[in-house]
């Protein structure tokens, strides 16, 4: 089963040094779960800053700067996993780097039928 | 040949085996089937197929694995009739196949398992804290959707809807069929002792509504106790059940004939459960014994020492002190410290009570709490400051949502003024 690690904190809140030491356990925790066989996907997402909307109604495009929500944690990056379970994908979860400072939400993936695979 | 009494007869033997062994049943089919509704479509369709089998037959020797066999081929023989409308079922249905034993085989360790299995599954701390009450209330204790919400003050389409979602957050997102690893033990079992404890609080002391108890819910949530030392006796365990039966011991006492709230200064402790008491007190040696002391254990020597005194004024207080102490070190909480507060005003008199407690309310903590300001009211109430006793006593009247306590607080708001 599949399951999204969506990583929430506060972008504000991290110093380029924090930025940079967060990536490097993020690749070793990647690597780790590879190993294991449980990794899938992981990526950290530029901030909100730089975040793009488009939504189109009736036909017509809109497209604005900024996040879809404004909200006190971002979403800043992700990892997409291969778990048995949820106690697995917690267990994972907890070893995230930003857990300690932000917030994981695990999302279980429907895996449609139909979908490219690489 | 069969006949109106041998099936009246088997009927009952069925009632009486669906008593004791449901639950069993139950848990362990949802383990081979992998899906709640599944299992309890099939643990009906197995009891009623019990009903006619075994009134044509005779009663199996193991009526159990019966059962279980019985629930697992009607939910195999569904699958397959359901298969021609929905594709999706065929992939699970040859998923169940392969592991299916011959009849009889399931032992019966594996079947407690599937209890303890069940347990920590409806006390997920993925589900909401409402949804894991409702769920081992429903799926452990096999309470209906209507009893539940009766108990709770809930109307039963929110409640019946609470339990869909979880099964549906079970399911969807996997939440798994099993006794936690050692290492995450712990934490697991405290989310399963709270769901528990609060259970059987919310019998002993209803937040809101009519009557002070409800003893349905106390006695559910002794048992459930009972049923999880049986299975896992670590010391908290133990520890909770000590702790629920020496409170549920002063039931009794703890209202009067015409329903009003009974303090327990005041309670007639020769209404109290020596039975009960004797229980709870040998448990909770059991408990202490381990070494592994924990915040339960610690409130059930400390209702073990109230319960072993003879009146309010022989009770050692300065022993019911130093317990709080220990507890406030394993669960810094402010309500272990207002309790704190009322047991130091016992020992030292009420001044050094009041000034722990102004402390506690002068930070922000416990403001909401009714039992709070009922606290300070009663102390200054025994100080002789009158009108601080009555601001207390409103405070506390305007927070309560129980009636017999709503009803004993004004009763001493009323003696103030009079």
């Amino acid at each position: 089963m599949q399951y999204m690690l969506l990583i929430y904190f506060d972008e504000h809140a991290l110093s380029e040094t924090e930025r940079q030491a967060c990536y490097a356990e993020s690749t070793q925790l990647a690597q780790q779960l590879h190993a294991c066989g449980q990794y899938l996907a992981a990526n950290p997402l530029h901030p909100t800053s730089v975040a793009t909307s488009v939504r189109v109604r009736d036909g017509k495009r809109f497209v604005t700067d900024g996040p879809f929500a404004e909200t006190h944690e971002q979403l800043g990056g992700y990892f997409l996993i291969d778990a048995k379970h949820l106690d697995e994908a917690i267990t994972v979860a907890a070893r995230l780097p930003m857990v300690r400072q932000g917030t994981i939400e695990i999302r279980p993936v429907i895996e449609l039928p139909g979908l490219p695979t690489e | 040949m069969m006949n109106a009494t041998t099936a009246e007869h088997m009927r009952q033997v069925v009632d009486d085996v669906y008593r004791s062994e449901s639950r069993r049943v139950f848990a362990t089919l949802i383990r081979l089937l992998g899906d709640f509704d599944l299992a309890e479509e099939a643990l009906h369709e197995a009891f009623a197929a019990a009903v006619e089998q075994w009134t044509r037959d005779g009663m199996p020797s193991h009526p159990r694995a019966w059962l279980v066999s019985a629930g697992r081929f009607k939910a195999i023989d569904a699958m397959r009739r359901r298969i021609r409308l929905d594709a999706s079922l065929a992939a699970r249905a040859t998923t169940l196949e392969p592991t299916t034993p011959p009849l009889g085989e399931t032992d019966d360790v594996e079947i407690e398992d599937d209890r303890l299995r069940l347990i920590f599954t409806c006390c997920h701390p993925a589900l909401p804290p409402d949804a894991q009450v409702a769920m081992t209330l429903r799926a452990v204790c096999g309470l209906t959707t209507e009893e539940i919400a009766h108990a709770f003050l809930t109307a039963p389409p929110t409640l019946a809807q609470r339990i869909v979602r979880a099964k549906r957050k079970i399911r969807d997102a996997r939440i798994p069929y099993e006794v936690p690893s050692a290492k995450d033990l712990p934490d697991r079992l405290d989310a399963v002792l709270r769901v528990v404890y609060l259970v059987f609080n919310e019998g002993y002391s209803a937040s809101s509504g009519r009557s002070l108890t409800r003893h349905d819910l106390s006695a559910e949530a002794i048992r459930l106790g009972r049923l999880l030392i049986a299975l896992l006796p670590e010391p908290e365990v133990v520890g909770l059940l000590a702790l629920m039966l020496l409170h549920d011991a002063r039931r009794a006492a703890r209202t009067s004939r015409t329903g009003e709230l009974v303090l327990l200064d005041d309670q007639d402790r020769s209404l109290w459960n020596r039975n009960q008491i004797r229980e709870g007190v040998l448990l909770l040696e059991r408990a202490q014994s381990s070494g592994r002391v924990g915040p339960y254990t610690i409130q059930a020597a400390i209702a073990a020492v109230h319960a072993q005194a003879p009146n309010s004024a022989a009770t050692n207080w300065a022993q019911i002190v130093g317990l709080y102490d220990l507890l406030w070190q394993a669960n810094p909480s402010p309500v272990v410290e207002l309790n704190r507060a009322v047991a130091v005003a016992m020992r030292d008199g009420p001044l050094a009570g009041l000034a722990r407690l102004d402390a506690i309310l002068a930070r922000g903590d416990l403001t909401d709490y009714h039992l709070a300001h009922a606290a300070r009211a009663d102390l200054c109430r025994r100080l002789g400051r009158t009108a601080e006793a009555r601001v207390s006593y409103e405070q506390a009247l305007d927070l309560a949502r129980q009636e017999p306590e709503r009803r004993f607080l004004a009763r001493r708001l009323s003696e103030l003024q009079a």
